[in-house]
């Protein structure tokens, strides 16, 4: 009998290690049991991503609509090209809208926002937002203020 | 093989940390006999124990047990020749964690696959040739001394062996309990026909009990035999150990000149 | 002066003599798994004594840490108008962190050092000794169901340790200080990965839990079975099994989050 209680105490100890791994992943990380196949690909070109990297927010109004998925140069335009990852149900995203790069917070990290256009038509898989705004360079703005330009 | 005899040691030389303790040991046990193996406290009796049982290999030299040589053995097979070996330690050496029962259960649950019930009657059996069935539900810590040692020995005969072997099974037990081992180790060795080598020097008690005896000094077999040739064995040194007295040729003790000088009459040492 | 050369070459060959002697008995340890029948309930049994048993300790002290972390992340934090941030600094520090590390060290204070003492114990009352003459291996037998338990028991305890700290720290922070729980949770899971923060923490307790245990239960294994034998083994077990936490943390901290 003592063997058997044993088990039980056991047992409930492995599964509350397992439930305490599933909310360090669901609750603290916020990974969402959703697969890729839930999202569709846009693009948006940047003169200066700053500090986005792959797995960055994807924000609209707010509201978390995705992730980063790459960050490459484009060979052409010699912009960052920024592989977006929006979550399926966000079908409606107005065609003129613009990606932002944007700071939560005074020293928080960067996300991409996208800030909504009034275009009936929505972007379809595979397009690129028409119009960015790069990050802003807290340096750069500084230095422009006080040169006085 | 020779039918006679159950276990052959041949010129074992064995030594340990830089010092030889067996120095060409050669021996025979026979078969279905109680066989006492004596000498002098740090002479490495319970050594031999651990080369027969082949937890220690010798330098050199051949141990035979039932005909297989010990050293030469694998892990595997040396493990099955254990099966039929059945060891008592000086401590007794029961599992603290486990009932006196589990205890004498522990090598039925390892080695066979028999059912609970089958189990619980061999375990019963053999606390009740112990004397120790009332106590299986005791714990290790909760018996006494003599009691621990018979609990092992149960434990030892549990998968019934062909060999057993006691270290020192009578030292520091009062009277009574001695007694009770004495009586024990003969009566399994009649009524099971096992082979039995004890380790002792308690004289009086092995030599009691013993169909054959040998003694073990410096490395070396001294003297050997049935306990009246013992007795009457020539050796000095053997006579000294036997009879227990302070002083001989055994060089545990300062040897003196005679024992007029240690009346003071002659301060001849001085 | 010879002297002493000599005297360092011996502790030299001493200690690869050790480490020798040491990935031996793993082998013999690790090679062989018994029965299921026979081993899972052995098993059951040392994860019950070094894993239920060692719980308490690690609910009290991730729940303190993490209360800590809360006070001290928000007075720091808060100078720069970003207590907001307090979810994610403290989940990182537990995560990456505290939480292995820690765990490890209560681990070998606690579970560690009672194996040490326990296999120890055995060995000078010749229970190894008795379960070998009886043809039982006591390195399948006694030590892999203990190896095997702090293994598995590690990981789990640390995971405990990590939630509960991050709930402590949550009650410090939201529940007095009065940081927003919405931006509480929501910088925590926007800069913690689960990939790069959650399961590099959990290889680490995973290295952790193999190296502890097994100097746990190696010390007791190869102490001098006297009672001072097994007290400065119980001794080596807590110091070595600390040492070794902390160096592999720096070489796997290293690894895992350094960019070289």
């Amino acid at each position: 009998m003592a063997q058997r209680t044993t088990e039980i105490v056991t047992g409930l100890f492995i599964i509350a290690g397992l439930a305490a791994l599933v909310f360090l992943a669901l609750q603290v990380s916020g990974l969402s049991p959703k697969s890729d196949t839930d999202t569709y690909t846009l693009y948006a070109n940047f003169n200066d991503v700053g500090g986005i990297a792959p797995r960055g927010k994807v924000a609209m109004a707010g509201v978390t609509v995705g992730s980063v998925r790459s960050v490459t140069l484009d060979r052409e335009t010699l912009q960052a090209r920024v592989e977006l990852a929006i979550d399926a149900e966000v079908d409606n995203i107005p065609a003129d809208s613009a990606a932002v790069i944007r700071t939560s917070g005074l020293l928080g990290e960067q996300y991409i926002d996208i800030s909504i256009g009034g275009d009936m038509e929505s972007l379809q898989p595979g397009d690129r937002f028409y119009s960015t705004q790069s990050a802003m360079n807290l340096e750069r703005l500084i230095t422009n203020f006080a040169s006085g330009k | 093989m020779d039918s006679g005899v159950y276990i052959t040691l041949r010129d074992v030389v064995f030594s340990r940390s830089g010092r030889r303790i067996f120095d060409g040991v050669s021996l025979d046990i026979p078969r279905g006999k109680i066989t006492a193996i004596m000498g002098p406290s740090g002479t490495g009796k319970t050594t031999l124990l651990r080369l027969i049982g082949g937890q220690l290999k010798p330098d050199s030299g051949e141990i035979l047990v039932a005909g297989e040589s010990v050293p030469k053995l694998k892990r595997k097979a040396l493990y099955t020749l254990r099966e039929k070996m059945g060891m008592l330690f000086q401590s007794g050496a029961l599992f603290t964690d486990l009932s006196v029962f589990e205890n004498v259960a522990f090598p039925l649950r390892v080695h066979t696959s028999l059912p609970d019930d089958m189990i619980r009657d061999i375990v019963l059996m053999k606390l009740e040739a112990v004397g120790l069935r009332g106590a299986r539900r005791l714990m290790p810590a909760e018996l006494s001394g003599g009691m621990t040692r018979r609990v092992a020995l149960a434990r030892s005969i549990a998968l019934d062996p062909e060999l057993i072997m006691y270290d020192e099974p009578f030292a520091g037990q009062d009277p009574i309990a001695m007694g009770v081992l004495v009586k024990l180790i003969r009566d399994l060795n009649l009524s099971m026909g096992l082979t039995s080598v004890l380790v002792s020097h308690d004289v009086p008690e092995s030599l009691s009990i013993c169909h054959y005896a040998c003694i073990i000094a410096d490395g070396q077999v001294i003297g050997e035999g049935t306990p009246d040739e013992l007795r009457q064995h020539s050796s000095e040194r053997v006579q000294q150990f036997l009879q227990g007295q302070p002083d001989g040729p055994v060089p545990f003790h300062y040897p003196a000149a005679d024992i007029g000088s240690d009346w003071g009459l002659g301060g001849g040492s001085a | 002066m010879m002297d002493n050369i000599a005297a360092l070459g011996r502790l030299g060959l001493d200690v690869i003599a050790t480490v020798g002697r040491a990935g031996r008995f793993l082998t013999g340890v690790l090679v062989g798994v018994p029965r299921p029948s026979v081993g899972f309930p052995l098993l059951v049994r040392q994860l019950y004594s070094v894993g239920v048993l060692s719980l308490a300790i690690i609910v009290v002290s991730g729940l303190f840490i993490g209360m800590v972390l809360g006070l001290q992340g928000y007075t720091i934090l808060s100078d720069y108008g970003s207590e907001a941030a307090i979810g994610q600094m403290i989940a990182l520090t537990l995560v990456r962190e505290l939480g292995p590390v820690v765990t490890a060290l209560l681990f070998a204070g606690r579970a560690g050092s009672a194996l040490t003492a326990e296999i120890g114990l055995m060995k000078a009352t010749e229970q190894l000794s008795s379960m070998e003459m009886m043809g039982v291996d006591p390195l399948r037998r006694v030590i892999a169901p203990r190896l095997w338990a702090g293994f598995i028991a590690l990981p789990i305890l640390a995971a405990i340790f990590s939630m509960v700290g991050i709930w402590g720290g949550m009650l410090v922070g939201v529940e007095w200080l009065g940081v927003f729980e919405g931006s509480f949770w929501g910088n925590m899971q926007a800069s913690v990965s689960f990939t790069e923060d959650v399961l590099n923490g959990v290889f680490k307790t995973v290295v952790f839990g193999f190296v502890c245990s097994w100097i746990a239960v190696f010390q007791g294994y190869d102490c001098v079975p006297t009672s001072a034998g097994i007290s400065s083994a119980t001794t080596k077990t807590v110091v070595y099994s600390s040492l070794a936490v902390l160096g592999l943390d720096f070489v796997l901290t290293a690894v895992m989050f350094g960019d070289f």
